[in-house]
């Protein structure tokens, strides 16, 4: 239960952090808020050689608005303060919503916003906002800057499209239209355990109260967390019905691959992606009639 | 031989400095380095909340933490609270409320406990639920450690 022999870096600035990513290469490894990479070096099933602590980076640890209408988080925002935020609750209360369901507060306190999306655990919240959300990601190297949208970040299980040499920096959530309304819903064994499952939504809906927009994503039932693609076919265009919602759910078997564990068998998980869908998108959808 | 990080930090007010491996743990650190045995080791993978402590005013994980981390930063651990013939306000209820039992997770639900207070000076039962929901007891129950906290919100509130 202790890890093994690493080095370690704690840059002051991005710039010096990056200059020691490139340096390290493959045997580097970013170390955000350490909740979940800390606890996997303890067991030992994390063993990076050396590790490039980002905490001593103040200048990673904002929330700011955007000159469009949205917000700027720092990697290095920990998730306490964005679930604690006025300006965040306002403009995305599926953020200040979800926030309550990750781990514990003592977690909260250290863990990061941005190092919870980058650790890209299947069973993760936040990674699976990202893509509801569809966050964009601004991911920087030495001399270099990319920026990446959260469906395109996460490619398996624990694994994203940063490089090694390169760092998460920034996340930036465009500002939502009117008449969007979200909802993120889960069942756990108990609270802030890991999810079961979990089904999360962003809604809009147009001026004749038709779906105009749906973004429906499936987390802890696949490798990573699913967009939906049969929610907009069936949903897009048509006035939102509790039919619809369960057209949606029996079309999503077909979309998730969740596995049998400790925390339950594969058919327990697809029927509460059934169940959860439906309770999903009728509040959704409730709420964008009520203006979001 | 490994290479060992300089580490100067507050604990309890005081400052100790040390020189430690970067793999170890703060939790080990406060307990065998500095000798404040209080800080209990559970699972040490931030499941059970037994080893929680104090750090720059928020309650988080020492077993997610490396010490060289705490370098330069501010700590309080359960030594911090009373003594045995002073006891603090929180410590007074957890024993007049039996609010504990066996003692093993009783630091790490005193720590989580203290700066919640201190922002939350009159909780709901629900926020305690809620505040107490990352830390593990397998004795009480919890129900006697939610009355102890109620208990103790009353006492501090009122200038007890």
């Amino acid at each position: 239960m202790k890890p093994v022999r690493f080095d370690y870096f704690a840059p002051s600035s991005t710039e010096e952090a990056l200059d020691t990513l490139a340096e390290l290469g493959y045997n580097g490894k970013v170390l955000a808020g350490g909740q979940s990479l800390i606890a996997a070096m303890n067991f030992r099933m994390a063993r990076p050689a050396a590790l490039v602590d980002l905490n001593n980076i103040p200048e990673l640890a904002y929330i700011k608005p955007t000159a469009d209408g949205g917000l700027a988080i720092g990697t290095m925002t920990r998730v306490s303060q964005v679930e604690k935020n006025p300006e965040v609750a306002k403009r995305y209360p599926l953020l200040a919503e979800v926030s309550k369901f990750i781990a514990h507060p003592q977690i909260r306190a250290r863990g990061t916003f941005g190092g919870a999306i980058a650790h890209a655990d299947p069973a993760g919240q936040l990674p699976s906002i990202a893509v509801v959300m569809n966050m964009e990601l601004v991911i920087l190297g030495k001399g270099r800057e990319r920026r990446v949208l959260a469906p395109d970040l996460i490619v398996g299980p624990f694994m994203t499209v940063i490089e090694p040499d390169e760092m998460l920096a920034q996340v930036v959530l465009s500002p939502l239209p009117p008449k969007t309304g979200s909802k993120y819903i889960q069942v756990s064994r108990q609270k802030g355990g890991y999810a079961q499952a979990a089904v999360s939504s962003v809604v809009t809906l147009d001026d004749k109260g038709n779906c105009k927009n749906v973004r429906l994503v499936f987390m802890a039932v696949g490798e990573v967390p699913i967009l939906s693609q049969k929610a907009a076919e069936i949903l897009v265009g048509n006035p939102p019905s509790v039919e619809a919602y369960k057209e949606v759910a029996e079309a999503a078997m077909d979309e998730i691959d969740p596995a049998t564990d400790l925390h339950g068998t594969a058919d327990y998980r697809r029927n509460l992606v059934r169940v959860l869908t439906v309770r999903c998108l009728d509040e959704a959808f409730e709420r964008a009639k009520r203006g979001g | 031989m490994s290479k060992l990080f300089p580490v100067t930090v507050t604990v309890n007010g005081q400052k100790y400095s040390r020189e430690v491996e970067a793999r170890m743990l703060l939790s080990d650190f406060l307990r065998h380095e500095l000798g404040l045995m209080g800080t209990h080791v559970g699972c040490e993978h931030g499941i059970c909340g037994a080893c929680t402590i104090i750090f720059d005013g928020e309650a988080v994980r020492s077993c997610l933490m490396f010490a060289v981390q705490a370098n330069g930063h501010n700590i309080r651990t359960v030594e911090s609270l009373g003594t045995p013939d002073n006891l603090h306000p929180l410590q007074e209820s957890f024993t007049e409320k039996h609010a504990l039992q066996c003692g093993f997770c009783t630091p790490g639900f005193l720590m989580t406990l203290t700066p919640f207070l201190e922002q939350n000076p009159r909780p709901t039962e629900e926020q305690v639920r809620e505040a107490i929901d990352g830390n593990i007891c397998r004795c009480t129950g919890y129900e006697k450690i939610i009355e102890a906290t109620l208990d103790a919100s009353k006492k501090m509130s009122s200038g007890k």
